[in-house]
């Protein structure tokens, strides 16, 4: 789960890292007032939404009197914002951050991650920060400095020392790196953090501060993390994500017109590639999961016609601790209540088949019936051109 | 004795008493497992499904020789089942329980490496359907009846897509020696390579398919490991050819996030590395069909 980068802030504030002076804003007029409680005669205003790369969007923008910063906000609030990162809809700016302006002598990148590789939190730092990590792994890969932390014993403090030498820190710098180091690696273990990155961590005059910052939190471990669950914003989701995450399904939206209700994560990727195989594209992946009742199948179909691009429906089970005979339950309810206007492939395999098919022979004669993976694919790949007027 | 479980191995249930520990420990006993007894804390001395109860895995583990476990424990409990198993000198545990945090394995990781080589426990898992050696032992939730018993080696991330592997190959007649579910989390007991290491070294398995999919290091390690080490055939199937990056896929651990994790990156690795690729989720059946002819003729 993506915080915003305000809500990273404070996170990082708790922890004793030095930020720069702001303020939230929902308004322009808002952001005025925060200019001037801030003072100064310079300040940045920044669209918070759940994207890097956000200046070269727009998305972050100098002022230089507290008209500018409020005709700033003006022009950034209630639009989308559309980033490299983003995708074609980009994403909705209802809050700004106002921020000082602050001295620059150089820019640091650091960052936290979860290292599968280690299976360890690796903190990875380099000297040429203010580019992506990946263009400085391409361009400067020397800067890089790299330290991994043991689970059973934590962070050490000489371990953040080394990490500040290494990028070249000196003199009252060093202490205040070892601070913000620390700070971050425990907003990162007591939070649940997988990603935590600051970029750039400014050096200035003679103190050390975090400009921007980007956290993404384990979803596994909100249960034990209420504060972090009540950061969520679900204006910054995909609505057809949200629509399914707010019912229990584990899906995810894509870009194509052929809609998928699959058991599992795996056979559901594996589906998805077998259309894209035979010359279709998925609109979505949808897990239903392990047992699942005819009710969980009605609102998979619910979660997938909320996309008004999916033009034919794949339903490809294969029951292990899931019943055919409730997912063909679940297609017939789905017929009966939801409606389902468009054509509909089902595939059904192991746990009650043949009560399933049978289920779906009475209940549901128009769906059309697939008895392999391949076959299924085939079919929807066949209905979505002839529905869409595509050669086949 | 193909890999990890056969008819003889001793199996507790943790959570045996739960709604979902319970169904499967009885699936499993259907299936002819050796299962021995239950841990649940607070419930020791009673009878679940014929099978003494116990509060702790010592305590099990003393009145019953048990040397494997399987883990229904619920997340937020999941990773101290699997330490206690690993403390109570357990061999192998198997962690069905998906949505335990990141942070947690790896702290159950570090802790498993405090006992020597010899002594300490394999984990497979969690987020995954288990191991299951046909037609002698299940320690999982799979559909045991898909299972034929025979020499083919079947090791993957996720569940039903390795169902849908071992019931092409028994729609042609191929059977499998063992079958060991990695799991879909970012963190897990054994890799790829680990379950590779076993299969390699197993005179009852000929063959083995590794069915993977995006997100993290494991397939190419294992590629490259059994490209260098393992004479046996080696068949690989990467799932998610449409995964958009920084997209999470269902499984904690599908998400593309660096170089090397995506499907058609992964599948270049593996087939560099000499192995052959299963080209779609339809052809686990034929591929298989076809590298066991030609180990024949060759053979």
């Amino acid at each position: 789960m993506d915080i915003h980068e305000y809500q990273a802030k404070e996170l990082l504030a708790s922890q004793g890292v030095r930020l720069p002076r702001g303020g939230l804003a929902y308004s322009p007029e808002q952001a005025h007032y925060r200019a001037q409680e801030i003072g100064g005669e310079a300040w940045v205003v920044k669209a918070q939404i759940h994207s890097g790369a956000r200046g070269k969007a727009g998305g972050i923008q100098l002022c230089r009197s507290e008209k500018e910063v409020e005709q700033a906000a003006e022009r950034m609030l209630g639009r989308r914002l559309i980033t490299s990162q983003t995708g074609a809809p980009g994403k909705l700016v209802n809050r700004l951050y106002i921020e000082e302006t602050i001295h620059i002598d150089r820019e640091i990148y650091l960052g936290f991650v979860l290292d599968r590789k280690e299976e360890r939190i690796m903190i990875v730092a380099s000297s040429s920060g203010g580019m992506e990590i990946e263009e400085i792994v391409e361009r400067e890969p020397d800067s890089l400095v790299r330290c991994s932390v043991d689970p059973g014993l934590g962070m050490h403090e000489f371990q953040a020392r080394e990490i500040a030498f290494g990028l070249g820190l000196d003199g009252a710098l060093i202490g205040k790196a070892v601070n913000t180091i620390l700070g971050c690696y425990r907003v990162f273990r007591d939070f649940d953090a997988s990603m935590l990155e600051i970029n750039p961590l400014v050096v200035s005059r003679d103190d050390l501060v975090a400009l921007d910052c980007k956290m993404s939190f384990d979803e596994n471990a909100l249960f034990r993390r209420p504060d972090i669950s009540e950061l969520r914003d679900k204006s910054q989701e995909d609505p057809r994500e949200t629509f399914a995450a707010d019912r229990g399904l584990s899906y995810v939206g894509l870009d194509g017109e052929i809609g998928c209700i699959i058991n599992g994560a795996g056979l559901a990727m594996a589906t998805m590639d077998m259309i894209k195989i035979a010359g279709g594209e998925p609109a979505n992946f949808l897990d239903i999961g392990g047992g699942a009742s005819p009710e969980r199948v009605a609102k998979s179909f619910r979660a997938v016609l909320q996309d008004k691009n999916v033009k034919v429906i794949l339903v490809n089970i294969f029951a292990g601790i899931n019943r055919c005979d409730w997912v063909a339950e679940g297609v017939a309810k789905a017929l009966e209540e939801v409606g389902v206007a468009v054509p509909l492939v089902v595939r059904l395999s192991g746990t009650k088949v043949e009560e399933g098919k049978a289920i779906l022979a009475e209940r549901a004669p128009g769906v059309i019936v697939a008895d392999t993976l391949s076959e299924a694919a085939e079919r929807a790949v066949t209905e979505w051109k002839a529905t869409t007027g595509r050669a086949t | 004795m193909a890999i990890l479980l056969n008819k003889n191995t001793k199996v507790l249930v943790q959570g045996i008493t739960g709604r979902i520990g319970s169904f499967h420990a009885q699936e499993m006993l259907d299936y002819g497992t050796n299962v021995v007894g239950g841990v649940t804390p607070g419930k020791g001395g009673k009878t679940h499904l014929d099978l003494p109860v116990f509060n702790t895995v010592k305590g099990a583990v003393a009145e019953t020789g048990a040397e494997a476990t399987i883990v229904f424990v619920p997340p937020p409990f999941a990773a101290d089942s699997i330490m206690e198993a690993a403390d109570a000198g357990i061999k192998y545990c198997v962690c069905i329980t998906d949505g335990i945090p990141a942070q947690d394995m790896m702290r159950v990781k570090r802790y498993m490496r405090r006992y020597k080589a010899e002594n300490r426990m394999r984990l497979s898992g969690p987020n995954c359907a288990g191991t299951i050696t046909p037609g002698q032992g299940m320690m999982g939730i799979m559909p045991g009846h898909i299972y034929m018993p025979g020499r083919v080696g079947i090791v993957g991330r996720s569940g039903t897509l390795g169902y849908e592997a071992a019931s092409q190959m028994q729609a042609r007649g191929i059977g499998v020696s063992t079958s060991v579910g990695i799991g879909g989390d970012p963190i897990n007991g054994s890799s790829f390579r680990d379950i590779l290491e076993l299969f390699s070294e197993d005179p009852e398995t000929d063959a083995v398919v590794m069915i993977g999919e995006i997100g993290g290091p494991q397939e190419a390690e294992a590629a490259i490991w059994a490209r260098d080490n393992m004479k046996k055939p080696l068949m690989a199937y990467v799932a998610g050819l449409s995964a958009p990056k920084g997209k999470r896929m269902g499984h904690a651990g599908a998400i593309v996030s660096a170089f090397g994790e995506s499907a058609q990156e992964k599948v270049e690795i593996i087939r560099e590395a000499g192995h052959t690729i299963i080209p779609n989720p339809s052809a686990f059946g034929e591929t298989v069909e076809r590298v066991l002819a030609g180990l024949a003729h060759a053979g």
